[in-house]
């Protein structure tokens, strides 16, 4: 769930109450805006959330500071995921997982094709912002899972907001070096594409957003498929 | 109106699991007090985070053997399991010793990342009025990298790279490795028949 500011919690607390009865097995709160614009997120919402859902819930964005991820957590979010911040300081990650367990240390990563290998971007909240961190994936994904990450979602900007499915060649590169929970991201478009994102690369979750707020793929039916299809999943 | 005593060892975040007994309709008290957990109809042992971290707090507090004299029903959810148990592996620290077994850490296996955070089918494997009305293979959501193995007192198991006791029960002792506050309706019904529970 993406959103931008605090005026929208009403908002907020109805989907989450009805991703929660469709049967979502976790939710990720996007705040997007929050690293390029440097601000305090306002996180009330947080604890109203917590107290919904009976189903586990990550917060991202704006996390910056081990004090910032214990305000999230103490307000019941479960986990909570770091992209740019880690990114600017890399030690960010072994502080949150030594203070909190790497449970809840998820890192998020944003990940584009350049010539021929795969590179991370950061500020991606903000297309003017967002530029090439120089880091190789496959590296930054060793030194994040080395620095006490509990888990990693990939976001495949290539395919993100395309539809055309997940990127299973990047993903199951990463899957191959990845020891911790992976979660795709970035391209759902049709129930095929999340039964070939676990086939193919193997991925402990798939996330998506927009096909899931649109209802143009209701959760239930998605589930019945891929069990239909055997993936291993919680209808 | 029955009371129920969650015990703060500490570190733990307790929000998600006070929020899923006030949607069942009780408040629940955190509290590292003696008396009251002593006194409460019910008594809760939550735990995230290290095992030793978790059991220098309960000693600190002059909580160990109160827990172990409790007679009210108990239950204990994921760390708090396995501190019911023997002892850890983990810093290799004695736990209060309700149950008999060792925690131990989880291998990384074909499909079988560490810390294993998700959701898996979990098989009941003995009776017990905690776990009534639940159906075999129900899911529940999990987040731990120890384990402990398979014993005499476990009820329900589960698989990582190899199978792990799910949920314990002795006496007026339940324990649940996975959590019961954020696995949707299964894990809602678990808490509902442990406020329901006379042992």
């Amino acid at each position: 769930m993406r959103f931008r500011n605090h005026r929208i919690v009403g908002d907020i607390l109805e989907l989450a109450a009805r991703y929660r009865d469709e049967g979502a097995d976790e939710l990720v709160f996007y705040d997007i805006t929050a690293s390029p614009d440097r601000r305090t997120v306002d996180r009330d919402w947080v604890n109203s959330v917590a107290r919904l859902l009976d189903i586990p819930f990550c917060v991202a964005g704006g996390i910056k500071t081990v004090a910032d991820a214990e305000d999230v957590l103490n307000k019941g979010a479960d986990k909570i995921s770091v992209n740019s911040p880690a990114l600017a300081d890399p030690e960010l990650i072994g502080k949150l997982a030594r203070r909190f367990g790497s449970q809840c240390v998820v890192i998020g990563i944003d990940s584009q094709a350049d010539s021929d290998d795969w590179f991370v971007y950061q500020y991606t909240g903000d297309p003017d912002k967002t530029q090439s961190s120089q880091r190789r994936t496959l590296d930054w994904v060793r030194e994040v899972q080395d620095r006490g990450a509990g888990e990693i979602v990939l976001n495949c900007m290539n395919q993100d907001g395309v539809r055309r499915g997940y990127d299973c060649e990047q993903l199951a590169a990463v899957r191959a070096i990845c020891d911790v929970p992976l979660i795709a991201s970035g391209g759902a478009g049709s129930r095929q594409h999340f039964r070939d994102v676990f086939a193919a690369a193997n991925v402990d979750g798939a996330l998506a957003a927009s096909v899931f707020h649109s209802g143009e793929i209701p959760i239930p039916d998605l589930k019945q498929y891929l069990v239909d299809q055997q993936v291993d999943i919680r209808l | 109106m029955t009371s129920l005593a969650i015990i703060d060892s500490g570190g733990a975040n307790i929000t998600s699991l006070l929020s899923a007994f006030e949607r069942l309709g009780v408040t629940a008290e955190l509290t590292s007090d003696a008396t009251v957990i002593r006194d409460a109809d019910r008594v809760v042992l939550p735990g995230v985070g290290a095992a030793l971290d978790a059991m220098t707090r309960l000693r600190e507090a002059r909580l160990v053997d109160v827990i172990r004299d409790l007679k009210q029903p108990v239950l204990g959810v994921c760390l708090g399991m396995q501190l019911l148990c023997d002892a850890s592996e983990e810093d290799d620290v004695d736990c209060l010793g309700i149950f008999p077994g060792v925690a131990q850490k989880l291998s990384v296996g074909d499909n079988c990342p560490v810390p294993n955070m998700g959701w898996c089918a979990t098989q009941l494997t003995a009776p017990h009025p905690v776990v009534r009305d639940l159906e075999q293979d129900d899911y529940f959501y999990y987040v731990h990298s120890y384990a402990v193995p398979e014993s005499e007192c476990s009820i329900a198991t589960a698989t990582h790279t190899r199978p792990f006791s799910a949920m314990l029960g002795r006496d007026n002792f339940v324990a649940a490795q996975f959590h019961p506050e954020r696995s949707s309706r299964a894990g809602s019904r678990i808490l509902n028949n442990f406020l329901g529970w006379t042992p």
